[in-house]
């Protein structure tokens, strides 16, 4: 046996986060290198872990409509959207078609703003700062929209179980509309920033791979799995909220790297203006909210919805014992399910695309944590 | 805080006033609801897939039923696993949505586990049940479906029901050595290990 040199480097264990800015959060990723090799990783999550499960029994149905907000906090009107869904099918109600279009619209905006703030974070990841300006400036024109329709930003609150609370505001059409025009040739400067970069390639192109096959089997979904091929998105799949009246597509790639989730949410954002456009040009006349009654009762059952949220299937299984509160509310989040596949696109990497993987997943650390 | 929560549910003010009496429905009258039955009202689930199950499984699934035009099945606990991989090979049920437990104390048979699985081909989504007691291991389904890992292992952090056979049966988002499982209907809202915290933290209680 030859005496061991500093070349036969020993594996190393590297600690990644809580507190580090590039994992979006307080995720902790223990990291096994050989040199810049990545031979497997290890998530320790749960810093975020508020026990929203636990406090949806504790509340009355109604109650517990604020806190889903607080989950993925960058898509607050989708996760109050699925949750409203869920406790309605409990009902046996449907929201009236007023509501139903002002949900589109404002599902659609949020899905944007999601999309936005993964950009910018992500490019940021990567080494480009300048896209980070050019989507907050974007954003702030979607937050404002939200905030003149129910005051608040980021937690929204925006939709009740039936329908909504608030009516369109004055000029909200107006705003909606001229936003939708403004918002498609910004989304062709991001690309002129990005897409041919040779340097945004480089770091992209073929980092972080996974199949259609591996999505199926790590239950992993949104932009993921359409890059990977598969041209599934619950709006088209399994219709909510009126979608089905609307024209758009499904964008797809078929190489599943990091670069093709890149283009697959630069396309959907493209195809949300489409349906904000179509659904802000005929919001029907009628009232905003089904008859619920002011006391929430559903009766004995129990029901999964789940909605196309911009990270992924969203769903809430609900369980209702025929009382003002529920049962049983089960989340199930895309992050947290899409988080899981993080050590099989990792594994073989190099180090330095760690951050490029995590970006790419697009996880929110509240609805990982809950 | 009894207070704010009154507060906060008057009207809120600076709307139009046209609005809410419309959308609340007006006075609309009561006529008295009939006693609902405290059971779920489901109804038979009849089709291909449930005749194709019941012939290679028998007796072990003790029913098919519908909800809200939601599919189930409720089976026995040893054939959850078998049942999951006949879905996926010969069904096409290809993906796991979630794992997840409902806690019913008072049952002899205390935990109901619930596994949703989607198969894209036919754009279906059904669930399957079963009903364990307190202590029993129910096989791991990441044989079947690697996605499983994470979410049984939720499930023991939450509920306290260990997985037989599964890679990595730790806590997931508690701490490795908290005491209680939070989401069994026994462990009240306000509780938490303060042992845990005095230890980690240094403070009496998180409370």
């Amino acid at each position: 046996m030859p005496e061991a040199t500093f070349l036969d480097a020993n594996e190393l264990v590297l600690n990644m986060g809580p507190q580090h800015p590039s994992t979006h959060g307080v995720l902790r990723v223990i990291l096994k290198l050989d040199g810049e090799k990545i031979l497997g990783t290890e998530c320790v999550i749960g810093y975020l872990h508020r026990g929203v499960e636990k406090i949806g029994e504790n509340r009355t149905y109604a109650m517990f409509a604020p806190y889903v907000d607080r989950m993925d906090y960058v898509a607050a009107v989708s996760n109050g959207l699925g949750y409203c869904l869920a406790v309605e099918k409990l009902l046996n109600v449907e929201a009236p078609p007023r509501a139903q279009a002002v949900r589109v619209i404002l599902t659609e905006l949020n899905r944007i703003a999601s999309h936005l703030l993964w950009l910018g974070t992500h490019a940021l990841d990567i080494g480009a700062i300048t896209p980070l300006f050019y989507v907050m400036r974007e954003r702030e024109e979607i937050l404002n929209i939200f905030e003149a329709y129910c005051g608040a930003r980021l937690t929204t609150h925006a939709f009740r179980i039936g329908g909504l609370q608030y009516e369109v505001y004055e000029g909200m059409e107006r705003q909606v509309k001229a936003f939708c025009k403004m918002f498609l040739p910004r989304v062709d400067e991001y690309e002129e920033l990005l897409t041919e970069n040779r340097i945004w390639k480089d770091r992209l192109v073929g980092v972080g791979v996974l199949t259609a096959e591996q999505c199926k089997q790590f239950g992993v979904t949104g932009p993921l799995l359409r890059a990977a091929g598969v041209k599934w998105d619950l709006r088209k799949a399994q219709p909510y909220s009126g979608y089905e009246k609307y024209d758009f597509e499904i964008p797809t790639r078929s190489n599943g790297d990091t670069y093709d989730r890149y283009i697959v949410r630069i396309q959907e954002m493209r195809q949300s203006v489409r349906i904000i456009e179509q659904a802000v040009e005929g919001i029907p006349e009628g009232p905003i909210l089904a008859k619920v009654g002011k006391v929430i009762k559903p009766p004995v059952g129990e029901a999964y919805v789940s909605i196309e949220a911009p990270k992924g299937e969203l769903g809430y299984f609900i369980v209702s014992d025929g009382s003002t509160q529920p049962y049983r509310v089960r989340v199930r989040p895309p992050s947290f399910v899409n988080l899981q596949a993080l050590d099989t696109m990792a594994r073989g990497g190099l180090v330095a695309d760690i951050v490029a993987i995590i970006g790419t997943i697009d996880i929110v650390l509240g609805e990982v944590d809950r | 805080m009894p207070e704010e929560n009154k507060a906060d549910s008057s009207p809120p003010p600076g709307k139009p006033a046209a609005t809410p009496p419309k959308a609340a429905g007006g006075g609309e009258k009561k006529p008295p609801p009939p006693k609902k039955p405290a059971v779920m009202e489901t109804s038979p689930w009849e089709s291909e897939l449930t005749a194709q199950l019941g012939r290679v499984f028998g007796e072990q699934i003790l029913e098919f039923a519908s909800y809200l035009g939601q599919n189930f099945l409720v089976a026995r606990p040893e054939a959850v696993v078998p049942i999951l991989k006949y879905l996926r090979d010969e069904a096409g049920f290809d993906y796991l949505v979630d794992v997840t437990a409902v806690d019913y104390p008072e049952r002899e048979e205390r935990f109901d586990l619930i596994y949703i699985v989607y198969s894209f081909g036919r754009n279906e989504r059904i669930r399957i049940k079963t009903r364990i007691r307190d202590g029993y291991e129910p096989e791991t389904a990441t044989v079947v479906h690697p996605t499983a890992n994470w979410l049984e292992r939720e499930v023991y952090d939450m509920f306290g029901i260990r997985f037989a056979h599964h890679p990595d049966m730790r806590r997931i988002l508690l701490p490795d050595d908290w005491q209680g499982h939070p989401l069994r209907k026994d462990y009240g809202i306000l509780e938490m290990d303060n042992r845990w915290v005095k230890d980690n933290l240094g403070i009496e209680s998180g409370q």
